[in-house]
């Protein structure tokens, strides 16, 4: 490769011991990782496996029951993708990318839109956009905090397939790019094979399998060598007995009570 | 294209057809003599009372000093109940504080403190401004805080991995979010204000349209007690509309606001 690639700004991770209860649930075992900076990690496995539980923790969303992770960044240099894009309703797109920024934003929320190719709807409100332009302005609201460590849990789940390969491709670049540390949780093993430098499968709460992926960039989709990783990491997943699901609290709601009264 | 314009003006004219359809049948019994005017004076009549009334200058002076009282009434209830809301909304211990106290007193209907509001004010304008500012805390109060409280704990989740807490956090989430509920509270308690008015006015004052239609009874002016009761719809009427416009220009993000 005789392109220039610049120097990593991601961050580097060291998790020790890491687990994390719900009640007499565990969700995550005493769980050890090493993350070293700018790789793209794809973290697989079924629903309720806790994949989801570990991006929460790395967010620093929730807190860990035990262990703790070391990250070599600050806090605010970690930024996380939802699978709802989350954008708020009442913000234009650009006022979107520019939350939490202060002095002159404009500029770099701008600069950040056009990297998603979202250059042209700076103004228009979020409800106007499809579901794709929806996550991709959510990646450029994250992308303009020069994240170290981008987190992106299952940010592709909610859209077509198509939408999906364009996204999947833009994110690549962006991370070649950019060369932050990502972490990816999906539950599509063709993406995590399809993006990642190294896949992860949880299972039980560790660590079950990790596989490097050494394949070239960009990855065809037809390549042999891709599709006999993909084969083998879905076997192993479909090994695994589907775990109980985790019981979250619903939303709550105003009482009906509070709701009738009107005049 | 004048084909699609007299489409278009049609479909403006078409709510009008049917009280205007009213307002011919109406005219017509009272000519006809099928109304007797003591009971119910003809629109010719009720028009006629207004140019009097307005030449006179009467009108106008009781339709300032009722919108002047309900303007205030609601802006200090409508400001208590908003500051009430939004403290009940952000925080747990104020509304465990102030929260059951406040839906004690909206169970009282405002119109059952008249007696007690008079022995307080006598029937000065402190008595009708207590009595609208005291019905428009609560729908006020409600929305906002049930707005507060609806909006997505994920937008909020988002947000606060975004850096924003505090202030910023009230500033571009929580304020934003709870507005659309906040307003359609001021549009119920701009309709409250009228009513608790009206009732207000009849009963007790010497000036106000209320007051206006009161006095008009005991001389058998059944023509200006209509013209009174119309002024009311006109008015409830245009502060409704006000209203729509003010959440017209502040949700223009929610789609239901936004041109197909």
């Amino acid at each position: 490769m005789d392109r220039f690639t610049p120097p990593s700004t991601g961050s580097a991770l060291q998790l020790t011991g890491l687990s994390q209860r719900f009640g007499q649930r565990r969700v995550l075992d005493t769980l050890d990782l090493t993350i070293p900076a700018g790789q793209f990690v794809a973290v697989v496995g079924r629903s309720g496996c806790g994949k989801s539980t570990l991006l929460r923790l790395l967010a620093g969303l929730d807190q860990p029951s035990d262990g703790h992770i070391d990250n070599d960044a600050p806090a605010g240099d970690t930024r996380v993708m939802f699978q709802d894009a989350r954008l708020l309703p009442w913000k234009t797109v650009l006022d979107n990318v520019g939350l939490g920024l202060s002095g002159n934003w404009r500029d770099a929320a701008r600069a950040a839109l056009a990297e998603v190719g979202l250059a042209d709807r700076a103004g228009e409100w979020p409800a106007r956009l499809s579901g794709g332009q929806r996550q991709r302005v959510a990646l450029a609201r994250a992308l303009v905090h020069r994240p170290r460590l981008l987190l992106l849990d299952e940010p592709l789940g909610a859209l077509d397939a198509l939408t999906r390969i364009d996204m999947q491709q833009l994110l690549e670049r962006l991370w070649q790019h950019h060369r932050f540390t990502t972490l990816l949780v999906t539950h599509d093993v063709g993406e995590a094979i399809a993006l990642a430098d190294r896949v992860l499968l949880i299972e039980d709460g560790r660590i079950g399998l990790d596989l490097a992926i050494d394949l070239p960039r960009p990855r065809d989709a037809a390549d042999p060598a891709r599709l006999a990783l993909e084969a083998e990491v879905l076997a192993r997943v479909l090994q695994q007995p589907q775990p109980e699901p985790v019981v979250t609290a619903p939303r709550p709601t105003p009482l009906p009570s509070q709701l009738r009264w009107a005049l | 294209m004048s084909n699609s314009r007299l489409v278009h003006s049609g479909r403006h004219l078409l709510p009008w057809l049917v009280p205007l359809a009213l307002l011919l049948a109406w005219q017509a019994a009272a000519q006809a003599g099928l109304i007797s005017h003591r009971v119910l004076p003809s629109p010719l009549q009720v028009l006629q009372a207004g140019v009097a009334l307005t030449e006179s200058g009467d009108i106008w002076a009781n339709l300032k000093i009722s919108f002047w009282r309900a303007a205030v009434g609601f802006v200090i209830g409508g400001s208590i109940g908003l500051a009430l809301g939004l403290a009940t909304g952000v925080s747990r211990l104020a509304e465990g504080a102030l929260d059951t106290t406040v839906q004690m007193l909206r169970n009282i209907p405002p119109l059952a403190l008249i007696p007690l509001v008079i022995l307080w004010f006598g029937i000065d304008e402190g008595a009708k401004v207590f009595l609208v500012a005291f019905g428009t805390v609560f729908p006020v109060y409600l929305n906002t805080y049930l707005g507060i409280r609806s909006i997505d704990p994920a937008l909020i989740e988002m947000a606060r991995s975004y850096g924003l807490s505090g202030f910023g956090l009230f500033r571009h989430v929580l304020l934003p979010g709870a507005l659309p509920s906040i307003l359609m509270g001021a549009r119920f308690a701009l309709g409250i204000a009228w009513i608790i008015l009206i009732v207000a006015e009849t009963i007790s004052s010497t000036s106000g349209i209320g007051y206006m239609a009161m006095n008009a009874r005991e001389f058998l002016q059944t023509d200006v007690v209509v013209l009174s009761i119309l002024l009311y719809a006109l008015l409830g009427k245009a502060t409704d509309m006000a209203a729509r416009a003010l959440e017209r220009a502040s949700l223009r993000w929610h789609p239901s606001y936004q041109a197909a």
